[in-house]
């Protein structure tokens, strides 16, 4: 019998089975807007973890003879300041890569906190249901009712102003997604017969929220996380402009922006290098979170 | 390990409700189930028969709104009612193992088959299979022998997405005999695969029954299935068992009218004909169960008294049929069925 068995597969010669992770990444690159964005999150990264070697010079030194230095290609620019100066004579160029730092530390630490916590408290909430749900869900209903931005203030209202208080606020507004998120994948794939088979393996309660159940749902957070983070800058920028979040003399590209707001007339460049670097971050990694829902959601696979 | 005499399984009216309102949805209605060690036992029924819930109240899944009552019901000389959640857990997966319908299902997507099967070794196995990845991985290889599954290595590195149903069906028995089970509950396992490998399943299930000397409830809505397999049949009928007896005996003569009509359903019976009988209607649901008898809507030989009261269990231990007109020898109801049917004015609806 086994030896029927054995040659039974050697007859068929099957093919090598393609893994997920090379499923996965087929399907990403396939989309041009996703692979951007990809290639720029990671230029973005490589900037942030260089930035002492790349940047030309420390961002917080003050070149009294040189402020408000127009960029290269300006008349009045110099190569010792590719992207101009500010007003009290920083290079811009080492400053928005030092903030590259900044953006991409608030993006990580923001969307860790609210994802676990999302996660945590969603799994409670599809698994347990009954009134943890109801408790956990309406509350989470009042937190989205309001506009996050106000909410990121409130909460930055009472902690007070600063970069790590600005970074919990913003892992308070963006925790709703999550909740909701996880929530609605446990309750759905809860039903499904491999749960069961794994309670009749005899699986506890605990093992079957985090290890049977939660792997299954990772996919929409992993996307809803990659969006995340690209608000969490938005919204750490918002707050920095309004001089809740990091502090002068912090390279933040928010509170760059507030701090040369008096000059957008007579040397435009300092406002406008800021916003482009939000702007392009922004874009990288909601480009990559698009890449990431089309290839990992077989939903929308065609 | 246990007394001979003492029954392996022994249920005695389990029921399990459904809803808390003051007509709760009765989902199972006094079943009696006993089963000796290493017995074959087959449950039939059409869906929504209550085949299922049974398995998954004695497996202790019912969950709330659901609601399990019962006599006693004992797994080897235990009582499954009072034990805790702890003890559960030791004895289910371990001692009683079960199969579900669609085996793609039953298996976690994202983890491969080898960390699958291990993991069910690690909490349930033996001491060394408890401590040692090796012999965890030796015996997973071992049992994918034992259910003939070609290529081994490569599959124990695989995900479920990447197995046929049959494979799937396959590694899911592997897991339920991982532990050695004593008894062994298949909920329809050939269901969801095709003919051919239907077959295959079938007969490694039985092999496996033979070989490890474990008891199989095997839950299906297939007679042919159980005409081929089980030692005795349990016939339920919306939640209640409407006859159980011997394997031959309770297909050459079924004592309930409903065996009766399910077997005349049975297409090797209907060779000659260009419709294949069907019995008319559906089961009652919630909300339309008969006063009477619950298979009255649909029986051939209802008359007044079965719409009026409900019939209890009769007959021999081992052989009861719930009728009051239990079928004779050549397949017509006793008990003075014909005068009491007389009586009624549409003779029309006569015996098939």
């Amino acid at each position: 019998m086994a030896e029927a068995v054995e040659l039974a597969a050697d007859a068929l010669d099957l093919p090598p089975v393609p893994g997920r992770l090379r499923e996965t990444w087929t399907s990403y690159a396939r989309s041009r807007g996703a692979l951007i964005g990809l290639a720029l999150v990671v230029a973005l990264i490589v900037l942030a973890i260089g930035a002492d070697v790349i940047a030309p010079h420390p961002p917080n030194e003050q070149y009294r003879d040189f402020t408000l230095t127009p960029p290269i290609w300006k008349e009045g620019g110099t190569s010792r300041f590719i992207l101009g100066t500010d007003p009290v004579g920083r290079d811009m160029l080492s400053r928005l890569i030092h903030g590259t730092r900044l953006s991409l530390m608030i993006g990580v630490i923001s969307v860790a906190i609210s994802l676990s916590l999302g996660v945590l408290l969603g799994l409670l909430a599809g698994y347990l249901r009954g009134l943890t749900e109801t408790v956990i869900m309406r509350l989470m209903d009042v937190m989205l009712a309001l506009p996050s931005l106000l909410l990121a203030i409130a909460v930055v209202a009472i902690l007070g102003p600063g970069l790590a208080n600005a970074m919990y606020a913003i892992a308070i507004v963006l925790l709703p997604h999550y909740v909701r998120l996880t929530r609605a994948a446990v309750i759905a794939e809860a039903g499904k017969e491999y749960v069961a088979s794994s309670r009749i393996a005899g699986a506890g309660s605990l093992r079957l929220m985090f290890n049977t159940i939660l792997p299954n749902c990772m996919a929409p957070l992993i996307v809803q996380a990659t969006l995340g983070f690209s608000s969490a800058i938005l919204d750490a920028a918002a707050l920095g402009f309004l001089g809740l979040g990091a502090q002068p003399p912090t390279p933040e590209w928010g509170s760059m922006l507030a701090s040369a707001l008096e000059f957008i007339q007579r040397a435009p460049w300092v406002v406008t290098f800021p916003g482009l670097a939000i702007l392009v971050t922004v874009l990288a990694f909601n480009l990559m979170g698009d890449g990431l829902r089309d290839a990992l959601d077989p939903r929308l696979k065609q | 390990m246990n007394d001979a005499a003492a029954p392996l399984l022994d249920i005695a009216g389990l029921t399990v409700t459904f809803g808390t309102g003051a007509r709760p949805f009765v989902a199972l209605d006094h079943v009696d189930l006993t089963m000796q060690a290493g017995e074959v036992v087959g449950c039939v029924g059409e869906s929504g028969s209550g085949k299922t819930v049974m398995a998954l109240a004695v497996m202790g899944l019912v969950d709330f709104p659901g609601r399990v009552q019962a006599r006693h019901m004992r797994f080897g000389g235990r009582d499954l009612l009072t034990l805790s959640n702890r003890e559960r857990r030791t004895i289910i997966g371990k001692d009683i193992a079960m199969i579900f319908q669609d085996p793609l299902a039953s298996l976690n997507p994202c983890y491969t088959v080898g960390y699958q099967l291990s993991e069910t070794l690690r909490i349930h196995g033996t001491p060394e299979e408890r401590s040692s990845g090796r012999v965890r991985r030796a015996r997973a290889l071992d049992l994918l022998q034992q259910v003939e599954i070609p290529d081994r290595e490569t599959r124990l590195g695989a995900y479920p997405h990447q197995l046929s149903g049959g494979m799937a069906q396959r590694v899911m028995i592997a897991m339920a005999i991982a532990c050695r089970p004593r008894l062994l509950i298949a909920d329809e396992p050939s269901t969801a695969l095709d003919v051919t490998v239907q077959a295959q399943i079938l007969e490694l299930l039985l092999r496996l029954q033979r070989d490890q000397g474990m008891a199989l409830l095997l839950i299906t809505h297939d007679l042919a299935v159980v005409a081929e397999t089980a030692r005795r049949v349990i016939v339920m009928y919306a939640g209640q068992q409407v006859e159980t007896g011997p394997v031959p005996d309770i297909f050459e003569h079924p004592r309930n009218p409903y065996t009766q009509a399910l077997l005349a359903a049975l297409p090797e019976h209907n060779l000659d004909r260009t419709r294949l009988r069907a019995i008319p209607g559906i089961v009652p649901g919630p909300f339309d169960r008969p006063q009477g008898c619950l298979f009255t809507p649909r029986c051939a030989y209802a008359v007044a008294r079965c719409r009026e009261q409900r019939p209890e269990l009769d007959g021999p231990p081992g052989r009861q049929s719930r009728c009051f007109f239990p079928l004779d020898a050549s397949g017509r109801p006793t008990n003075d069925w014909s005068a009491q049917a007389s009586d009624l004015a549409d003779l029309t609806s006569a015996p098939r």
